[in-house]
């Protein structure tokens, strides 16, 4: 090969092009290479030094949750012709992710009851962010109204967004049932209010009225944007059916594992009129010249590598595998399926509320997770994590004004005998508290 | 040999054109769930009628082997990098070690909540320090956050980084430079952080055009977003001296890392003179690019941008004889997030296991096995037919990748880029990236990377040769493919006239 390049080395080729000054004249400081199975044998140690959902029992959720993922689900997304081509630039050769997400946008509208959505975006977060941002696009308002209740993390990757976009964001707090402050909304929504955002079941696992917190901004013709959990759609009406223009929020309960928070992927659907305004890939039906169904990337106008500067949305490589692991998981789940987990979560999480006996911060309807008080919050975890339980996530990391704060979450991994020992590593905690303490009962298994 | 075949009607393969909704029958299911075992009250007790759904929403009802028929059938309808040769330009198609995927999926990694307390999370904390610590090096710069989702997320990040440090510094300024032969998330990029994007030139030699950067920079400029080598695949020689012009009006200087699969352990951004880096963990660092994601987009800051940098940040303390790790989200001088928990994990277990496998040596001998691959096939391109029909955009030694042009085929043959790209998929090759950089008619860029041995180039080469002939005698042949690919050219522009974006369930009478 170099002799047909007329050169000697390699470093005489690359000699010639990268000036002097800025070669580096020594090797990289990065320890030498290892055989496969060394490679293997390390990063095993690792991993086994992690609290993994196998083997401990894992009652922390607040936005990613411990849900059975179906061995299906690994298969076909561990194959190499899902898992190993770039984004359906030749559609002639990548019929199989378009096609898959056309049906993923189709399933995802379906669930939200809205009716366009695009093929994923990075994280339910920042998906947050860019329905502020298609907001903006289209209503030319730049204040955006957010609740209390929406995911932390989605609240701060709005404000660092907000910052680059030029808009504002306003916070209604939370009134004393742990749902949003109906009459603090409606007193921030103002005539340049470009969108107003609530999440649906809230941070806190609350139930919100949609409906009623979707009226003042109706009112003054600002985009309602629901934060959704996916898994509770089916038992919780589709927020396009009460009033959200835009619905977006994280997919990965959808087949995705928890892999330390990533990657999984954001959704994002909206109202028809949005379509030519939103961010990420779209695939859209067609014909080839044979007059056979294919799929496209459509409205590739709106996006980055046709539009650059004025794309609707910097976003390029996104999350298509993590979306194709929803669509499976969808599919596997299927119609029934999808209600009947959401009334088993329902079921669940109201006996666990209650099992606990702590007082709940957010006593109203809760569909997967909910917020109470723990009067020594330390000791539980202490408790709880020799026993190889995860009790839940201190709330007061996220909201300082709940400092004794648990947020306990449910999934079908949760057995009622989990929630049984639970509830009883709380009583012994609560009993301990001054002295005699009664006789311990042995846990069940 | 006589034809026996009753050809009334040609075989028909079941169903080969159905949607998963198409599949659907009621009452079939392929998921089952655990017994609902809690003495809890019906769920019409526990959610007000208001809240809960009307109607089931209509997913697909199908059985597992019939789901998995469905999937593997759609599977076999792509292309992929397990199949063949993939030399799309700027987007480094590289071989994806299937250990990777073995050790993504050990418990202890997939397995692991993101909120779990941090000493139960030790092992993957301390992953992240140590890969965190391993692109440093790579960059030549001190401080790394693995945050950002993707390289686009990255750039954002990089910007808002700058921002944020101007401000501090009570310093407005509004417009970002850019090269007119940029990724298109670049000037996207810069509009989402609330800057101007300012077009630089480019010059005879493929580089930065340094009297137009001259001329453009200004107090007002917050950055140059610069890729080296750029989107020709050419190093920029002038790359000092475009650092100094650019530190000199107190500007930063923003490497994207699309194309850093050229220079590891060869040059490092520190030390060309760039402040900030962003890598594309799906191009050089092997993450399985899954149609379109996902990967992840780290950052590398010089020291006076580290306060700056995304929450959470990975921190090592001593705790008497061991270390011990932790997630730190007290930073008051932060951008804050971009995106939830503490980025896309599982991407640097592969990223981290790529760089343990190679080591420092290793990885100086992928980029200088990507420069050689390149420019192996840029030279057997110029041979033949390719080298009459198709030119070099630059004629000059070019860094992992290069950039032909297709005018004279286009004009003397009466075949445009995309045919020849369609017609290679006949061939069972990818295409290159077509249609850009902008600034190159009918631009073929091509980037065979690292992991392609010297006969998938001749083959390619051949193909092209193939290709142009083919088109000498009959140009229709190309400009009417492929013809062996699952389906054959689409309308695009009826797609995007009337866009048809989801199935109309109403319409399909088993999901009724």
């Amino acid at each position: 090969m170099l002799a047909r390049l007329g050169v000697s080395s390699i470093e005489e080729l690359v000699a010639g092009e990268i000036p002097e000054g800025v070669r580096l004249r020594r090797p990289l400081d990065i320890a030498p290479g290892l055989s496969e199975q060394e490679v293997y044998d390390e990063l095993r140690c690792l991993a086994e030094r992690n609290g993994d959902a196998d083997t401990w029992t894992v009652f922390a959720g607040a936005g990613m949750y411990d849900h059975y993922v179906p061995a299906v689900v690994d298969e076909i997304v561990r194959r190499s012709e899902f898992l190993t081509p770039y984004t359906p630039y030749q559609p002639e050769v990548s019929q199989g992710t378009l096609q898959a997400m056309f049906e993923f946008q189709t399933a995802i509208c379906e669930l939200t009851g809205l009716e366009v959505a695009n093929a994923a975006v990075y994280d339910g977060a920042s998906a947050v962010a860019a329905a502020a941002y298609l907001a903006k696009l289209d209503n030319r308002r730049s204040r955006v109204v957010v609740s209390r209740g929406v995911h932390p993390h989605a609240r701060a990757a709005l404000a660092t967004h907000a910052h680059g976009f030029r808009m504002t964001v306003e916070e209604v707090p939370l009134a004393a049932d742990g749902t949003t402050d109906r009459a603090a909304l409606a007193a921030a929504v103002h005539d340049d209010t470009a969108c107003v955002v609530v999440q649906q079941p809230n941070f806190l696992g609350s139930v919100e009225d949609l409906a009623a917190l979707a009226e003042p901004g109706r009112e003054r013709k600002a985009a309602i944007v629901c934060v959704a959990d996916p898994l509770t759609l089916g038992v919780l009406e589709a927020p396009g059916r009460l009033g959200a223009d835009i619905c977006v929020g994280e997919g990965q309960a959808l087949g995705n594992h928890l892999q330390f928070g990533g990657p999984s992927f954001g959704f994002f659907a909206a109202r028809e009129r949005y379509l030519r305004r939103m961010p990420g890939r779209i695939a859209g039906r067609t014909r080839d010249v044979e007059g056979r169904p294919g799929y496209v990337l459509t409205l590739q106008t709106r996006e980055q590598h046709i539009r650059r500067e004025r794309a609707t949305h910097n976003i390029c490589t996104a999350q298509q595998l993590n979306a194709l692991a929803g669509l499976v998981y969808l599919s596997w789940l299927g119609r029934r399926g999808i209600v009947e987990l959401g009334e088993l979560l329902v079921r669940r999480t109201h006996y666990a509320r209650e099992r606990l006996g702590l007082e709940a911060i957010n006593p109203g309807p809760v569909v997967r997770e909910f917020a109470v008080r723990v009067p020594d919050l330390d000791g539980l975890f202490e408790r709880a994590l020799a026993e190889r339980i995860i009790p839940g996530v201190r709330l007061g990391r996220f909201y300082p004004e709940y400092p004794d704060g648990l947020l306990v979450a449910i999934t079908e991994r949760r057995s009622r005998s989990d929630i049984e020992r639970l509830a009883h590593i709380v009583a012994e905690v609560r009993e301990l508290a001054p002295a005699a303490a009664p006789a311990r009962e042995e846990a069940p298994a | 040999m006589t034809e026996v075949r009753d050809t009334a009607r040609d075989p028909q393969p079941f169903g080969e054109e159905l949607t998963i909704f198409e599949r659907s029958r009621p009452g079939r299911r392929a998921g089952t769930l655990p017994d609902d075992d809690v003495p809890a009250p019906p769920v019409a007790e526990l959610l007000p009628e208001r809240f809960r759904r009307s109607e089931a929403p209509r997913l697909p009802e199908v059985s597992e082997p019939e789901l998995v028929r469905h999937f593997v059938g759609l599977s076999r309808r792509n292309f992929h990098l397990d199949r063949g040769f993939y030399p799309l330009g700027s987007c480094t198609m590289k071989y994806n070690p299937k250990l990777h995927e073995r050790l993504a999926a050990l418990p202890g990694f997939a397995r692991l909540h993101p909120l779990a307390p941090d000493e139960l999370a030790q092992g993957a904390l301390e992953l992240m320090w140590r890969l965190e610590r391993a692109l440093a090096e790579i960059a030549g710069l001190p401080h790394v956050t693995l945050h950002p989702g993707a390289g686009s997320q990255g750039e954002l990040c990089g910007l808002l980084v700058t921002r944020a440090y101007h401000e501090e510094r009570g310093e407005e300024r509004t417009k970002v430079l850019i090269p007119d032969t940029a990724h298109g998330t670049n000037p996207a990029t810069v509009t989402m952080a609330g800057y101007e994007p300012v077009a630089v030139g480019t010059a005879a030699d493929g580089g930065v055009d340094v009297d137009d950067l001259r001329a453009k920079v200004d107090e007002r400029t917050a950055c140059l977003m610069l890729t080296n080598p750029n989107t020709l695949g050419l190093f920029d020689r002038n790359i000092a001296e475009i650092a100094r012009i650019v530190r000199g009006v107190g500007a930063t200087l923003y490497y994207d890392g699309a194309n850093l699969n050229a220079v590891m352990g060869l040059s490092r951004p520190g030390d060309m003179g760039f402040d900030i880096v962003h890598f594309n963990l799906h191009k050089t660092f092997t993450q399985p690019h899954g149609g379109g994601g996902p990967g992840a987009g780290p950052v590398a800051v010089a020291e006076h941008l580290e306060p700056f940098l995304p929450v959470p940040v990975v921190v090592r303390e001593r705790r008497g004889d061991r270390f011990f790790y932790r997630l730190d989200h007290d930073r008051p001088r932060s951008i804050g997030r971009l995106r939830g928990f503490q980025g896309n994990f599982s991407t640097f277990v592969r990223a981290y296991a790529y760089i343990r496998a190679l080591g420092g040596e290793g990885l100086r001998e992928v980029s200088e096995t990507a420069v050689l691959n390149a420019n192996y096939l840029r030279a057997r391109l110029a041979e033949g037919r390719a080298g009459r029909y198709l030119e070099p955009a630059f004629d000059r030694t070019c860094m992992h990748e290069f950039v032909l042009s297709a005018r004279r085929a286009r004009d003397e043959l009466g075949v445009r880029a995309l045919d020849i790209a369609k017609r290679l998929l006949d061939w069972d090759v990818h295409p290159p990236t077509v249609y850009f950089p902008l600034l190159v008619d009918e631009a073929l860029m091509i980037e065979p990377t690292e992991t392609e041995p010297v006969e998938r180039l001749d083959h390619f080469a051949e193909a092209i040769e193939a290709i142009l002939e083919e088109a000498e005698r009959n140009p229709e042949i190309a400009r009417n493919a492929p013809y062996d690919t699952p389906v054959r050219r689409l309308d695009e522009a009826a797609a995007a006239r009337r866009p048809v974006v989801r199935l109309d369930l109403d319409s399909v009478a088993s999901v009724g």
